[in-house]
């Protein structure tokens, strides 16, 4: 019986010192201060966190494995103008949970991932210029009552995804319904077609992708805010971030960037022609 | 960590909410289904017996996230309002059930035959027999096992998180995607995970130091 309860407090002790340990590990991680540009051009390869779920702008071929889409496009052109022709490019696929936390750890050195530029997250790593002007919108099963975001009363039920300035932005645009928050747009779709919800809502650009995918529903309403994609890399890379803006200008100017817009928005129905610069 | 607990204690108090609903319902559920696919199991009735093991060896076999998401996803189209919480919850039952019926199925298997063979010879149907004396003794050799069956069902609840069910996780995952401390959230969150788990660990040990006192045999 002692010798028991010598073992229990002997646990209750291990206790916080575990606790502590989690604490301390949390705090030792600081990637940020290793400077991109540098490593990149010694080891000629670079990361970039990509959506693997995105139709149109990143989304893993199921058969080759290959991430495809206008952000990887835009990755691999501005990667060229940085590093030079050779540069080995590497895509890791990110969600809106995961983005900003494998961004600051290091394991991938810049994020172009259906990511809007809002001051909160300014406030976490930096940004590019815009690549994107998106907007948010709803998406609904063509034949439904619901018109445009004012038609989300209560009563009904609106499909978000985790993470995302989407969901915040619809609980002032449409208060009264209930926001149900999925992991990613696939996840959500699936729920909005199981009836789990009245209406989808995220940027446009995704919902276009997944109207491409499935035409019995459709985006309606109009966009009703404006979410402009930012290049995102850590805090204390300026460097790296200037040559990235150098980078996105000079694709814009000798037509790079026009050819990735018709390559993969030109065959949209109804696709708004001024989200694009 | 602190200030994530204060400062979102309302929307983590919510989750435990759910979470804690979900796990009760699960548990009694659970625990009915699993006794009677049990019973199926060692049933010496053929076609009972077949069932049985196809349930226990299918849904053990499953991933839970699979089986949840197939109640999200599929079912709905057949059962209207079966939203997040009822989805997982059914999901999780089903699941945790069939670990159950296999931890009963061993517990009644350890009763002497001769239990069965004494009932029956003093009159009692199989039924009966099954239900006053074998059972009986059965639950309490599973006593330890079943806690861990619980205790692994509280923390499969976090499931409920993918299917927007409003639980501890989903608003843990809310909570870190808001306020981009991933860290001292998911922290704050296993806590509270552990102030639900922790009692119910003793609880069952308490139950079984308190039931092996007094002998059945």
């Amino acid at each position: 019986m002692q010798h028991m309860r010598l073992k229990q407090l002997r646990l209750w002790c291990l206790l916080p010192l575990f606790i502590l340990t989690l604490m301390l590990t949390a705090c030792g991680q600081h990637v940020g201060e290793k400077d991109v540009m540098q490593t990149e051009r010694e080891t000629n390869e670079i990361t970039w966190g990509v959506k693997g779920d995105m139709r149109l702008f990143g989304l893993t071929d199921i058969e080759t494995g290959e991430i495809r889409g206008f952000e990887v496009d835009i990755a691999k052109a501005v990667s060229k103008e940085i590093f030079g022709k050779n540069v080995k490019v590497n895509f890791v696929p990110v969600n809106s949970n995961t983005r900003l936390p494998l961004l600051k750890n290091g394991n991938v050195d810049a994020l172009i991932a259906t990511m809007s530029i809002t001051a909160d997250r300014k406030k976490e790593i930096d940004f590019s210029d815009v690549y994107f002007n998106a907007g948010q919108a709803i998406m609904v099963k063509k034949g439904s009552k619901i018109k445009s975001v004012k038609d989300l009363t209560s009563g009904t039920k609106v499909i978000g995804i985790q993470g995302s300035n989407s969901v915040l932005n619809i609980k002032k645009y449409a208060p009264k319904s209930e926001v149900l928050q999925l992991s990613d747009a696939a996840q959500a779709f699936a729920a909005l077609k199981s009836g789990q919800g009245d209406a989808m809502t995220t940027d446009n650009g995704i919902l276009y992708g997944l109207t491409s995918d499935d035409p019995s529903y459709h985006v309606v309403g109009g966009s009703f805010t404006t979410e402009p994609y930012g290049i995102g890399v850590n805090k204390g890379q300026k460097k790296f971030l200037t040559a990235i803006n150098k980078a996105l200008k000079k694709i814009e100017k000798n037509g790079e960037y026009q050819k990735l817009v018709d390559k993969w928005f030109s065959q949209i129905s109804g696709f708004d022609g001024s989200v694009v610069k | 960590m602190i200030s994530i607990l204060v400062g979102h204690w309302s929307e983590l108090i919510e989750g435990m909410k759910y979470t804690i609903a979900s796990s009760l319902l699960a548990l009694v559920g659970s625990l009915i289904l699993g006794v009677i696919f049990a019973m199926f199991v060692i049933s010496p009735n053929k076609s009972l017996n077949v069932i049985g093991k196809i349930y226990v060896e299918i849904f053990r076999n499953i991933p839970l996230l699979v089986i949840a998401m197939f109640f999200y996803i599929v079912m709905p189209r057949i059962f209207p309002g079966l939203d997040g919480f009822k989805a997982g919850t059914i999901g999780l039952t089903i699941y945790t059930s069939a670990f159950i019926a296999e931890t009963v199925r061993a517990g009644i298997e350890s009763v002497p035959v001769g239990q069965m063979e004494a009932a029956r010879s003093n009159g009692m149907a199989y039924l009966q027999a099954m239900r006053y004396i074998v059972l009986p003794q059965a639950i309490k050799i599973v006593v330890p096992s079943l806690g861990n069956q619980f205790v692994n069902l509280v923390k499969n609840s976090s499931v409920l998180a993918f299917l927007a069910g409003f639980d501890l996780m989903y608003q843990g995952n809310l909570i870190a995607s808001t306020t981009f401390k991933t860290t001292d959230t998911y922290l704050a969150v296993g806590l509270l995970y552990l102030v639900m788990t922790m009692p119910l660990s003793y609880f069952m040990r308490y139950l079984e130091k308190r039931w092996s006192k007094t002998p059945t045999v």
